[in-house]
């Protein structure tokens, strides 16, 4: 009964990892994120929420016998003995800039296209995809832009959390993330319609109606908070 | 499947929608319906020719695999780039098994392409369907002369060709069903100066020139074609010469001998006036 023994022992699974080249012992079970803390790294870049949602801690590992470069948040997915680590501070990507109020789709052949030529380079090898953190059909949904279907972009890229792992992977050199950003923004904008209760909320919080309940929030105890942010009611969707 | 599994291509999607939307109507009426495909992918547009260059067959056998997974063995182009692209890469799969091979191992987490699918353009199907079309002609299009213009990609590689490479007559022969008056045209199978058109349009305006020009000389009123990029350059190019006549999609005419309304959302020279003074359209 090994992990019983482990237990009141106290004594922890280690495993081996290697950052930028270099090993460590690190505790089994951890994330790669806690992971290289353990082993004394401390982030000022490439780190974020915690939670999987906001995509800042993408990262490329590859594990002992595997002739595949994986991909993921380090955040989200814990270290495996044998895994070789870095951690990508920044990814660079240049977003193009555009004015939504003047990116019609009807007024363009292809909008897409016309912000963001590079999408007419995908060769479909779908390394795009395989990267994907989010499991998102990311050469699917450039192929939608390529041939101008903007909702079907939109639609397809919705979970994306702009890590942009797609797009440091493209060898097309494709800015999958900026793009279907792009393209969600003329969806929302041009094609679906605009919400009444979103105008009256917005109409609402320009009144102050929230102003009050805002302020107590802020000054609220972290503990409270916390609690609040556990208890609290959450609306189904439709 | 009922109908015929029908890849489209980008531009069918955008600049050449004047096209999808007349070859399906007229395949519609003729009773065998094109269906898209679930899936499908850019073909590429042009097909690599470098003997090691194994990335840009992909996208095409991407699209063989969709038709594969589809349980389908055979997929349908109005395209005529689309055509030569996805015809050539498969082909190419089918002769070389070690390039076949190589496919399927970078295609690693997909099922593989066993080689069964067949790449067809539509007209090689309206060539088998001679006479349901004279059948369905409502109105022939007596009064109307016009060049048909084939350009490279339906005939060149010569093993792809749908066709006599150097004497086409697939085209002719079914442009004279719908009652057309059909030229020969010598410039037919000359090409239209392609990607030029990009960043050397004086190269692509001198192709037009010399293509269209012959075609007026022998008194056209209009090209017919199916390449979409062969018709944005002799549409668009014409405004760089004295001549200024429509060029039509095939299956345009067809859906107007058909009694089929067309949309006409593609053209830079406007063929309605054309057709009222024909009285083809009111």
């Amino acid at each position: 009964m090994k992990a019983e023994e482990d237990e009141s022992n106290e004594e922890v699974e280690m495993v081996e990892i290697f950052v930028m080249g270099k090993r460590y012992k690190v505790p089994k079970g951890l994330t790669i994120m806690t992971a290289l803390e353990y082993a004394g790294y401390k982030f000022t870049r490439g780190c974020g929420c915690r939670g999987g949602f906001c995509g800042a801690c993408s990262t490329v590992f590859r594990t002992k016998d595997e002739y595949k470069l994986r991909m993921d948040l380090a955040c989200q997915t814990a270290v495996e003995d044998g895994m070789f680590l870095v951690q990508l501070p920044f990814m660079p990507a240049v977003r193009e800039d555009y004015d939504v109020e003047e990116v019609d789709p009807e007024e363009h052949d292809n909008v897409l296209l016309d912000y963001y030529p590079e999408v007419a380079r995908c060769v479909s090898c779908n390394t795009c995809t395989k990267a994907c953190p989010q499991d998102i059909e990311v050469m699917d949904y450039v192929q939608a832009a390529l041939r101008g279907d903007i909702e079907r972009t939109a639609e397809l890229s919705f979970d994306c959390i702009q890590c942009g792992l797609c797009s440091i992977r493209c060898p097309a050199d494709i800015k999958h993330y900026h793009m279907a950003q792009m393209a969600r923004r003329i969806h929302a904008k041009y094609n679906q319609p605009e919400s009444d209760e979103l105008a009256e909320r917005v109409k609402e919080i320009k009144e102050g109606k929230y102003d009050e309940e805002m302020e107590k929030l802020v000054n609220m105890e972290r503990e409270i908070l916390k609690k609040r942010y556990d208890e609290r009611d959450i609306k189904e969707e439709g | 499947m009922e109908g015929h599994l029908y890849y489209p291509g980008c531009t069918l999607k955008t600049k050449a929608s004047d096209y999808e939307d007349s070859a399906m109507k007229v395949m519609d009426k003729l009773g065998e319906p094109l269906v898209e495909m679930d899936d499908w992918y850019c073909c590429g547009a042009v097909q690599s020719l470098a003997e090691d260059d194994i990335m840009h067959q992909i996208a095409p056998i991407r699209t063989m695999c969709c038709a594969q997974e589809q349980g389908e063995d055979e997929i349908v182009t109005l395209c005529d780039m689309c055509y030569n692209v996805l015809r050539q890469a498969n082909d190419r799969m089918k002769e070389r098994e070690d390039d076949l091979e190589t496919m399927n191992e970078f295609l690693d987490e997909d099922p593989d392409y066993e080689g069964g699918v067949e790449v067809y353009h539509l007209f090689h199907l309206l060539e088998d369907m001679k006479d349901e079309i004279e059948e369905a002609v409502e109105t022939p299009l007596n009064d109307l002369v016009v060049a048909p213009y084939y350009g490279c990609m339906l005939l060149r590689p010569d093993n792809v060709a749908i066709d006599e490479t150097e004497d086409p007559e697939i085209m002719e022969g079914l442009l004279e069903l719908l009652g057309l008056e059909v030229l020969e045209n010598p410039k037919r199978t000359e090409c239209c100066g392609s990607y030029h058109t990009v960043n050397r349009s004086d190269i692509v305006e001198k192709r037009v020139e010399d293509i269209v020009s012959h075609a007026v000389d022998e008194g056209a009123e209009a090209m017919v074609l199916s390449c979409p990029l062969c018709q944005f350059n002799l549409d668009y190019h014409q405004r760089a010469t004295e001549f200024e006549i429509p060029v039509f999609y095939l299956t345009e005419l067809m859906a107007l001998a058909f009694g089929l309304d067309i949309e006409v959302k593609n053209h830079k020279i406007d063929p309605r006036s054309l057709l009222k003074e024909k009285g083809i359209v009111e």
